[in-house]
């Protein structure tokens, strides 16, 4: 929305009608300006990359020499392609059944750390830590955790009598093995539903435990309604990651055992980085896009079904 | 986080219950990390003893300076250094400019440039890593640091213009409307009174980009190739390949990997949380 020019400053005497005073031009320069690096990153390495991408599907290309032209071909070969379902059931999967598994636990530790007794603040520090280690030392951490003769769970398993499991070597378990693996890495959405859960309002919550409702009741029917858009933020982001899943299939598991990790992204750095096909990488990139996008879309769809807004309460 | 006066639980068993809680998770959530640094000292060969030992035998804290030959770990500590500060610079103050504009600034199309810039945080990174590459490849800066910071010169990334943008809505805007009167300039207003004023946000935009770029293994992996060119992150990873049944010695970088991060994280503690809780982004 345009910014509305103030009145006093269409002068009446002029006989010419300036567009613009003197002020708006200023403002409109100086907008621009402080906005220029943004702008010429978003055209640079945004929208400039984004058509590339979808100019470059439609080629055959090595990286090295010509792209050359071949229309629709490389989408028929994906969808052709047993990897590239493969590779988008692997996705769906993990992204579909670790999210949730994600939120839920940010969300209890958020309420844990939301408890009012002292020093909570260090707790809050603690809780954060797994997030920020390097992701490399994490994935080579885990490894390590989950080996099947040496590794930490096993030898706690053993310890209470159950028999040890193959975490990552096992087609079936590798999927469930790595987002248990995700789960300690969580910091991000506990922070977010910690800061929703600071302002959600004690008056509120007081006056339902005087009307004899329980800590859960109170708990699903007024906390849950009340931080509803901070679920949907965090479901949307978290869609977005993990159907971005690469570092820990490509540095823990290589995509294996028997392509059961081989997840999208991973995909596409073999096409593109290993095998050298652009033009088919770039095909599959625009295909997960789209992917992306419609979920999106759906979320955003049925987010009015349950997400809720204060009336007037969007300050952005 | 939020400042108010905290109303403590009152009762003791709500008290001891609200500790065990908070401690187990505690214990949970460190203990990785404990396997982590343990791993990392035990003797040559102990990794591979059955049962785990959950304290070791002997402490062999030389395993560090072992690993650390094993690679030129200086060189890749420097490139990361030398790429987490630049990058992070760039996202200072490219971010903060793109946030004062859309904060403080009236210009044509401006909500038109910040509903983009909000859509930018939904878009899959995956989808730009052929054509970057290719770019970089061809202004001839493929296998040099370059791409891994310049980029950041360029706003720093929609969610850092987001959270600085909600910071500034919030700060009074008299101090700049008396320097305007003053005949100060926006620039000038930008860097003597809204920055200093922006430090929370600022921080923590700084803590969360030090971190990313300090951790970040896909853009030096897809960017880089020569040994010359490798960051810790990529190193370890490399080291990992040719060593991977030395994982005392993988375990002792990683933990030396994870230092500095921690001692950020610790020392801005206060302004990781509140940048995000001031942001408004939790706050509907």
């Amino acid at each position: 929305m345009a910014d509305a020019v103030p009145l006093a400053a269409t002068s009446p005497v002029q006989t010419k009608k300036p567009r613009w005073s003197r002020k708006v031009k200023a403002d409109n320069i100086a907008g621009y300006l402080f906005l220029a690096p943004w702008i010429i990153g978003f055209l640079a390495f945004i929208v400039g990359p984004m058509l590339a991408s979808g100019y470059l599907s439609l080629t055959k290309y090595s990286g090295f020499g010509d792209a050359k032209w071949v229309g629709f071909q490389n989408y028929d070969k994906i969808f052709q392609d047993d990897l590239f379902y493969t590779s988008l059931y692997n996705t769906t999967y993990f992204a579909f059944l670790g999210v949730p598994a994600q939120l839920l636990v940010a969300l209890c530790l958020a309420v844990l750390l939301n408890m009012k007794v002292r020093y909570v603040n260090v707790f809050r520090t603690v809780y954060y830590i797994p997030t920020v280690t390097p992701a490399v030392a994490n994935v080579f951490l885990w490894v390590w955790i989950f080996n099947f003769d040496f590794g930490l769970i096993n030898s706690l398993l053993r310890l209470v009598g159950i028999s040890p499991v193959n975490w990552l070597w096992d087609p079936q378990i590798v999927k469930p093995a790595l987002i248990l693996m995700s789960l300690w890495s969580v910091g991000q959405q506990m922070v977010i539903f910690l800061a929703a859960l600071q302002g959600v309002s004690e008056e509120l919550l007081e006056a339902a435990s005087i009307d004899g409702a329980s800590n859960f009741r109170r708990f699903i029917r007024i906390t849950v309604p009340l931080i509803s858009p901070v679920i949907f933020l965090n479901l949307i982001i978290g869609i977005i990651n993990l159907f971005q899943t690469f570092t820990v299939a490509f540095i823990a598991t290589k995509g294996g055992p028997i392509n059961s990790s081989l997840f999208y992204v991973l995909y596409i750095y073999r096409k593109g980085f290993e095998s050298f096909s652009m033009g088919y990488a770039s095909g599959l990139a625009w295909i997960l896009f789209m992917i992306i996008l419609v979920i999106t879309a759906i979320q955003f769809y049925f987010a009015q079904n349950w997400v809720y807004y204060e009336s007037g309460g969007a300050p952005s | 986080m939020v400042d108010r006066e905290e109303k403590y639980i009152g009762s003791i068993s709500g008290k001891i219950a609200a500790y065990i809680l908070l401690g187990f998770g505690a214990l949970v959530s460190l203990m990785p990390l404990y396997w982590l640094v343990m791993t990392s000292l035990r003797p040559a060969g102990a990794e591979f003893t059955y049962p785990p030992e959950w304290i070791p035998s002997s402490f062999h804290p030389e395993n560090y300076p072992v690993a650390w030959r094993r690679a030129p770990f200086w060189l890749f500590t420097f490139n990361s250094v030398l790429v987490t500060f630049l990058a992070t610079l760039g996202t200072l103050l490219t971010a903060s400019m793109a946030a004062y504009a859309f904060a403080r600034v009236p210009f044509y199309g401006r909500n038109v440039w910040f509903g983009l810039t909000l859509s930018t945080m939904m878009l899959p990174w995956a989808v730009t890593l052929i054509p970057r590459f290719l770019l970089f490849k061809y202004m001839q800066l493929f296998d040099s640091l370059w791409p891994l910071f310049l980029p950041f010169w360029f706003g720093g990334g929609g969610f850092y213009i987001f959270l600085i943008r909600q910071f500034i809505m919030t700060l009074p805007v008299e101090m700049e409307e008396a320097a305007v009167v003053d005949g100060a300039s926006r620039v000038r207003i930008f860097f003597m009174i809204t920055m200093p004023l922006t430090k929370p946000a600022i921080a923590a935009v700084g803590v969360f980009s030090f971190i990313h770029h300090w951790n970040d293994f896909i853009s030096p992996l897809i960017y880089t190739n020569r040994e010359e060119t490798r960051t810790l992150a990529l190193g370890l990873r490399y080291f990992g390949d040719e060593q991977f049944t030395e994982f005392r010695l993988i375990m002792a970088v990683a933990t030396l990997m994870l230092v500095p991060v921690l001692v950020v994280f610790f020392a801005a503690n206060k302004y990781f949380v509140s940048g995000v809780a001031l942001s408004g982004l939790a706050g509907r």
